[in-house]
């Protein structure tokens, strides 16, 4: 019992990394219509920045964390404005393809860089571990933080969308790129902000992410960019609670799967699941079913 | 009629350009053509050039004339891949007499069957989605036959064939094996067999497009609602397009499998789809001629840029974007129709006639 | 159409009453209506947007469906073709209950339409969008058309042939090889046609086919009409704005107003209705009608 919670505790950690990749590519797809396919890339540059600023330049962690979203956000930007600005009008598979150019490029750079070698990601979240029922059940503070992170971006976001201008802005942008253009929304900068949060949010799972993981390579962001991606459509994508339920379950069915039915078919577990919820709910968990006028 | 006549004249430009790309590469390996010899690296290529030319043409069928977004192609490569290899290691062990060529033949019917068989059972769930979803479900599917594959043991033992789920313990020679794929397999691929799958995979791919089925699946591309008003069973047909597709990549997996004397499951991830994408979406959607230069010179760039060393994969990546922006923004787009010959508007034919 | 093809057309369509209070031509009158449907109704979302919808249609009728903007006349086509099923009551095609059935269904046992917003097959040609109209009358197997079988040879060569016979209805013989997406307004209009009546329909639904068409085209339209009734033996129903077009070939009118049909009956009888005026014109100008 206390090994199930142990476990329903990691994949709920781990979720939340999902849940708050997952929250870039919802809000990157509800506005700009794309797969943002370099988006898991992002996370593991994020996650770059952090390991240098503490490892070489020897700044408390804070301050690697602040570095990573700021190198992110200016990369979000960069890669909207360069890569994905000249294709507006082009067909959503070009622009597909320009994202999944742009996750090579991220990744080659990175090995340029950093080279191929894994690196040990120091943790920037050691407090210590809480420990319950006799040490049987241990939680580390990377865990409590994550949850943590996880539930204050949620918050925040969610009042950003419904509050703020800007968040009233993206909403119109998503649900009609004509309409709001006609009622003096900016598009342009509301594309670009949209990236730009999505980036720093995915600098901030690159970091979460490697705390537990701590495994750092070229190819650290792919899976967990696909996995989360999943997660946004298993939720329904557009949708920010969809995000965050998609990514907590995403994230506890991997490792219960893991744990308890095997670990090489724990991905296999994860893609069916998500299988059965489409077939079930075409559109996810919290998406609005769409119907075509006739 | 005269679109009949177009059909055919467009048809023989495809199959001349295979053949006389086939018959210069041959002559090069004999080095009949005067101061130019294929280098060794180039030679090994020739196979895999066939086998992503079949994936692409194949992956166009949905991707293009189908309208569905698959992100899984590579999962019905690798299907075809180890059942081909399968059969042809244990006719060669059960039979030892048997000539190479019907191994070879036996491969890719059996790679065919079988990813055919895989495309049923995932078209039947996938192509009641739509979109982005159909998109997202078939690259679940994809990764979800990787991470069976990578359980799956297979050993030869005489004739007698055995299979273990997660449980390598088998008695006589693995053949598949879990995560290290396929090993010690007999090379039996050869350029020539992939230019006749090469060949085959047009026939099957433009006669369909130009058939009764073909006009049904690209009418429920364009427009379902009407296709469905004029009597057409739209999925029935997105089904044919689909498994067709499926069969045909699991043929070029059995090739691909023949050609190597191990492959491993990791091969056929989520990127070798991407990779087929790729070539599709640069060689033009719905465009067969288009995928299968794209598949050609693409396969072949990274040997190219070689001399690029530890850059050639972001040299690969920057051509990447450099070329879908050039060919898909508005306004190099309109220097590009500016620089081109000027063609007759099918509009002006309306207004004449 | 001449003022006198009109009076020699009208003399010939007699209404009789049939049961439920619809109307038909008398020389349908001892065939089997094409189109039965029954208490038809569908709720979105608890607005009923179609509700209890009676109409019978016979053999050769030519019937028309009026209404104001958002009086639910397309989703009427829509019941009637499956694009929506009814949340209740039934539709019988050829005497054939639809219920359960699915659009391809409903169109193999008659009912063919077109659209209100053109859906033609855009990147193809006008040939082919026919022959796709000819999909399930000319057919050969996947596998013959794979492997070009004699069967294949035959059917292209039929398909071909019937398509061109088609489009000759409507002159378009010409423009076979155009793209379908690069035809002038009208031209699409009457190709949507032709290919509705590839499927070879009993019914054949018009949504508003002259809409955006200049006088002298709905002119042509309105002939054609009848022209297609006439050689095919088959009925029409259409949706229209054009009252012209309406009153100068329907037999049976239905005027639909917020989902209910307020009124049914010939011409004459429509325009005489103070409830369709009174629906198209406001309460005010209905009675300042009756007045003068």
């Amino acid at each position: 019992m206390i090994q199930f919670l142990s476990f329903l505790i990691s994949g709920i950690s781990l979720g939340s990394v999902y849940a708050i990749i997952a929250l870039g590519y919802s809000m990157v797809y509800g506005i700009a219509k794309m797969l943002n396919f370099a988006h898991g890339d992002v996370i593991m540059i994020g996650a770059y920045i952090a390991f240098c600023t503490v490892q070489y330049l020897h700044l408390p962690p804070l301050v690697a964390v602040l570095a990573a979203v700021v190198v992110c956000t200016v990369l979000g930007i960069l890669i909207e404005g360069l890569a994905y600005k000249p294709l507006r009008q082009a067909s959503s598979l070009a622009v597909l393809i320009t994202a999944i150019g742009m996750s090579y490029l991220l990744q080659n750079v990175a090995l340029l860089i950093w080279g191929a070698n894994p690196k040990s990601f120091p943790s920037v979240i050691s407090l210590g571990t809480l420990s319950l029922f006799d040490g049987r059940l241990r939680i580390t503070s990377e865990t409590f933080v994550t949850i943590l992170a996880n539930i204050v971006i949620m918050i925040a976001l969610t009042l950003f969308t419904n509050r703020t201008k800007m968040g009233k802005a993206m909403r119109c942008v998503s649900e009609d790129k004509g309409a709001a253009e006609l009622m003096g929304v900016n598009v342009n900068s509301t594309i670009s902000m949209t990236f730009a949060i999505g980036s720093a949010l995915a600098a901030v799972a690159g970091v979460l992410l490697c705390s537990s993981y701590p495994t750092l390579m070229p190819t650290t962001g792919a899976m967990p960019g696909i996995k989360a991606f999943t997660a946004a459509v298993f939720g329904g994508i557009g949708s920010i609670p969809g995000a965050l339920i998609g990514g907590l379950l995403l994230g506890v069915i991997e490792i219960l799967g893991r744990a308890y039915i095997s670990t090489e078919l724990s991905d296999a577990i994860v893609f069916a699941v998500l299988i059965v919820v489409l077939l079930v709910k075409p559109t996810g968990l919290l998406g609005k079913p769409t119907h075509e006028k006739v | 009629m005269r679109k009949n006549k177009r059909n055919f004249l467009n048809n023989a430009v495809t199959y001349g350009m295979v053949i006389v790309a086939f018959l210069l590469c041959e002559l090069a390996i004999s080095g009949l053509i005067g101061g130019f010899k294929m280098s060794r690296s180039l030679k090994g290529q020739l196979v895999p050039i066939c086998v992503y030319v079949v994936m692409a043409v194949s992956l166009n069928l949905t991707v293009g004339f189908s309208g569905e977004l698959s992100l899984g192609h590579a999962g019905f490569m690798s299907v075809g891949a180890f059942s081909g290899v399968l059969i042809s290691q244990w006719l060669g062990s059960a039979f030892p007499d048997i000539p190479s060529l019907a191994r070879v033949i036996a491969a890719l019917v059996s790679g065919g069957i079988f990813a055919g068989i895989a495309g049923i059972l995932i078209g039947i769930p996938v192509l009641r989605l739509r979109g982005d979803y159909l998109a997202i479900v078939t690259l679940a599917f994809g990764e979800i036959i990787r991470n069976l594959i990578n359980c799956m043991y297979f050993s030869l033992d005489g004739k007698s064939l055995h299979f273990g789920f997660n449980n390598p313990n088998l008695a006589g020679k693995l053949v598949i094996n879990g995560p290290m794929g396929a090993t010690g397999v007999n090379r039996l691929a050869s350029f020539e067999v992939g230019f006749v799958l090469v060949l085959f995979t047009l026939f099957v791919v433009m006669n369909l497009v130009n058939s009764r089925s073909g006009r049904a699946i690209m009418a429920a591309r364009d427009n379902r609602i009407a296709a469905e008003a004029m009597g057409i069973n739209v999925t029935k047909y997105k089904m044919i397009a689909f498994v067709t597709s499926a069969v045909l990549a699991g043929m070029a997996g059995a090739l691909y499998g023949l050609n190597f004397a191990n492959t491993a499951a990791a091969k056929f991830k989520f990127d070798t789809s991407i990779l087929v994408l790729v070539f599709v979406v640069l060689g033009g959607i719905g465009s067969i001629r288009g995928s299968i230069i794209a598949a050609a010179l693409l396969t072949i760039l990274p040997e190219v840029l070689r001399e690029f060393g530890d850059y050639r994969m972001l040299v690969y990546a920057i051509v990447l974007i450099a070329v879908m922006i050039a060919t898909n923004s508005p306004l190099l787009g309109n220097l590009f129709n500016r620089i081109r010959p000027h063609r007759m508007k099918p509009g002006k034919e309306a207004g004449k006639a | 159409m001449t003022q006198q093809q009109k009076k020699k057309f009208n003399a010939d369509t007699r209404m009789v009453p049939v049961p439920s209070q619809a109307i038909v031509p008398e020389r349908d009158i001892n065939e089997q209506p094409v189109l039965v449907a029954s208490h038809l109704g569908i709720e979105f979302g608890g607005l009923k947007a179609v509700d209890d919808f009676n109409m019978i249609i016979g053999k050769t009728e030519i019937a028309g469906l009026i209404g104001p903007n958002g009086a639910g006349k397309t989703t009427v086509f829509n019941l009637l073709t499956k694009v929506y099923q009814p949340t209740s009551g039934s539709v019988l095609v050829n005497g054939k209950d639809t219920a359960g059935m699915n659009t391809v269904q409903a169109n193999k046992l008659g009912l063919a339409r077109t659209f209100q917003n053109i859906r033609l097959f855009s990147n193809m040609t006008v040939e082919e969008n026919v022959r796709i109209g000819l999909h399930n009358q000319v057919s050969y197997g996947l596998m013959t058309g794979i492997f070009r079988l004699p069967g294949y040879w035959k059917g292209e060569k039929k398909q071909h042939e019937m398509a061109l016979d088609l489009l000759s209805l409507f002159d378009m013989q010409k423009m076979a090889d155009v793209k379908a997406g690069s035809l002038p307004y009208g031209a699409q209009r009457r190709l949507e046609i032709v290919r509705a009546l590839a499927t070879h329909p009993s019914l054949l639904l018009l949504d508003e086919p002259a809409a955006g068409m200049n006088p002298h085209e709905t002119e042509e339209l309105m002939e054609n009409i009848i022209k297609i009734r006439d050689q095919f033996q088959i009925a029409v129903l259409l949706i229209e704005h054009d009252m012209n077009l309406v009153m100068g070939i329907c037999e049976g009118i239905c005027v639909l107003n917020y989902g209910r049909v307020i009124a049914k009956g010939t011409a004459e009888e429509i325009q005489r209705n103070p409830v369709v005026i009174e629906a198209y014109l406001g309460k005010q100008s209905a009675e300042e009608e009756a007045q003068g």
